[in-house]
């Protein structure tokens, strides 16, 4: 049975501004891909710990040293908008009254 | 030197470079002749690096006239995915995302590559963010198979592939996160190898699955592949998951053949599923591997029929997340909005296209509340028992053995509205990724349509030196030397 996804919820939490044909026609198509990728679930895997990671490694550590970092002008050259050495962005809160 | 320069192996052209027979710039020539007489047809390339290919053949000359040796790859035309960053040189990703992005630095594959003296022609094509089978998912349009136009070189990293099959590079780099090395190697008929997770740096690869991607090379052979690996692998302090050892040591047992080679056949995945002309140069391999001396059987390793299942649940929680970072804020397109949330929503809206914008809704979904521990928790228990099984089969052979994909290459258009089926065609190469280990292709034949068959083998994490080895064994053995008619720079 393919999943019944809230997709509208699903969208808004991946920040996509989806239109209604796209959230229907997604929805069908991720239901069905839910429908089989559900099958992992038919599994035993009681007392299986997870994977999250191929090969078994500890925190990589480095010397705390001053390095060369990437040219401020050249990464700033590449942004959309941007107010002297800053990135310019639309207001992300409301104004206070 | 008789026939066209575009169509050496690397190990070919050092030698000519060498000799004096042939120079990095008339090496260079032949392959733009080749790429100006193929790319209106084919597509391999979304960037032509011009000044920078001719600046870096013509220090390998002054280096060659000097009485300088900068290595195996000096004066070499390669091809790089769009997925690596190149200071100044656009990379896209295949993405509409970002268009016109002119990176600040060059990934750490990029630079040792230079360092190596070799000549990048350009950025190849792809399947947008490295999502898909067929490279149909380029924001760019389609590259196409050098063995018949009208069907899909695979994916993702179709345009190295095709660049490599079609003589418009001599060795290029890719990315493979389920299977986009191997998989389009084996539809164009070259040699794709995904090395051991951790053993190449990532750092300026896009990141797509963090816990799966791996960068790789295509070449026409087992040789030219290995010159490729021992120039890509080895620690960088860049990349915190980079393997910190040695990197194995695989040119002195390169050539030592198949006898006493202990190989295995996966039951799961060398069966029912696979085309019957994939199936029977399958079999006519393993035949030839046991009759020069290997030992073979075969081995059931029943998590493999799930790891298709937990890798489309895997993949795409972790795309979800590293794509995040494209928000229309430090980079890329960026659409009005009264909010920066409306901006972001909007902008990624916009910018991506419909696989992409698929895996991150499949992922966020995955990933969400209620419904993390029955995909994506479930799913990292599967990839648990995909890495036991492995180890339990690798305690009794050297090598497992597969056909690459289980068909030949599929006709354009045939896959694009079903995401299910497309996603089929990685069935043979998934495990591979969960488990971490390396995995190559090797051609061994074409179909009855002419079209190649790629050969799969697999070995332990750090097990390079066996793995190529046997590959050397298989392409020994099936000899295969046949060219697309389209690899050729005659205008006609």
């Amino acid at each position: 049975m393919p999943v019944d996804i809230d997709i509208a919820k699903v969208a808004r939490l991946a920040r996509l501004a989806l239109t209604p044909e796209e959230m229907v026609r997604y929805g069908a198509q991720l239901g069905a891909i839910l429908e089989h990728a559900a099958q992992v679930q038919a599994l035993a895997t009681e007392g299986v710990p997870p994977t999250a990671h191929p090969l078994p490694m500890l925190n990589a550590l480095r010397p705390d040293e001053v390095e060369e970092t990437l040219d401020r002008e050249e990464v700033l050259a590449q942004a959309p908008d941007r107010q002297g050495p800053y990135f310019r962005v639309p207001p992300f809160m409301e104004e206070e009254a | 030197m008789s026939g066209d320069p575009a169509d050496l192996t690397i190990a070919e052209a050092g030698v000519a470079l060498r000799s004096g027979e042939l120079t990095a710039s008339a090496l260079l020539a032949a392959v733009r002749r080749r790429v100006a007489a193929t790319e209106a047809q084919l597509h391999a390339y979304l960037t032509i690096d011009a000044a920078g290919a001719e600046r870096a053949s013509a220090e390998a000359d002054a280096a060659f006239a000097a009485g300088r040796d900068p290595g195996p790859l000096a004066g070499i035309p390669l091809a790089v995915k769009d997925n690596m960053v190149t200071r100044g040189v656009e990379t896209t990703c295949g993405s509409r995302i970002l268009a016109g992005y002119h990176p600040p630095y060059d990934a750490t594959v990029v630079a040792r590559l230079r360092q190596a003296g070799a000549v990048i022609v350009g950025k190849t094509n792809m399947d947008e963010f490295a999502m898909g089978s067929s490279t149909e998912n380029s924001a760019y349009g389609p590259t196409r198979n050098p063995w018949d136009p009208e069907r899909v070189p695979g994916g993702s990293s179709g345009g190295s592939a095709v660049a490599v099959a079609a003589g418009s590079a001599l060795g290029a780099l890719g990315s493979d996160t389920g299977g986009s090395i191997r998989q389009p190697a084996a539809l164009c008929g070259v040699v794709g190898l995904k090395p051991t997770y951790g053993l190449v740096s990532r750092y300026g690869l896009v990141a797509f699955a963090s816990s799966l991607d791996q960068i790789g090379p295509f070449a026409r052979t087992v040789t030219d592949a290995v010159t490729l690996f021992e120039a890509i692998a080895g620690h960088d302090p860049s990349d915190a998951t980079s393997y910190r050892g040695p990197v194995p040591d695989v040119r002195p047992t390169l050539g030592a053949g198949a006898e006493g080679l202990r190989v295995g056949v996966i039951t799961e995945l060398a069966g029912e599923g696979n085309d019957p002309a994939v199936l029977a140069a399958f079999h006519r391999t393993v035949e030839g591997l046991a009759a020069a001396g290997a030992s073979v059987r075969e081995l059931s390793l029943p998590s493999m029929a799930h790891a298709l299942d937990a890798y489309y649940l895997i993949a795409p929680a972790e795309c979800s997340a590293n794509l995040a970072r494209f928000d229309g804020v430090r980079y890329g397109l960026r659409l009005p909005g009264e909010t920066v949330e409306q901006m972001m929503a909007a902008s990624r809206r916009d910018g991506f296209g419909p696989e992409v914008t698929r895996r991150i809704l499949l992922g966020t979904y995955a990933l969400s509340a209620g419904y993390y521990e029955a995909f994506y928790g479930q799913a990292q228990k599967v990839r648990t028992l995909v890495i036991e099984d492995f180890a339990t089969a690798f305690a009794k052979v050297d090598v497992l053995v597969t056909p690459t994909s289980p068909t030949t290459a599929f006709p354009i258009g045939e896959r694009v509205e079903d995401p299910l089926a497309m996603y089929l065609a990685d069935v043979g190469t998934i495990p591979c990724n969960l488990g971490g280990g390396p995995g190559i292709s090797v051609p061994v034949g074409l179909d009855e349509a002419g079209l190649p068959i790629g050969f799969q083998l697999l070995s332990p994490a750090l097990g390079e030196a066996m793995l190529l080895r046997a590959a050397r064994a298989v392409e020994a053995m099936a000899a295969f030397t046949a060219r697309p008619a389209l690899a050729t720079s005659e205008v006609g």
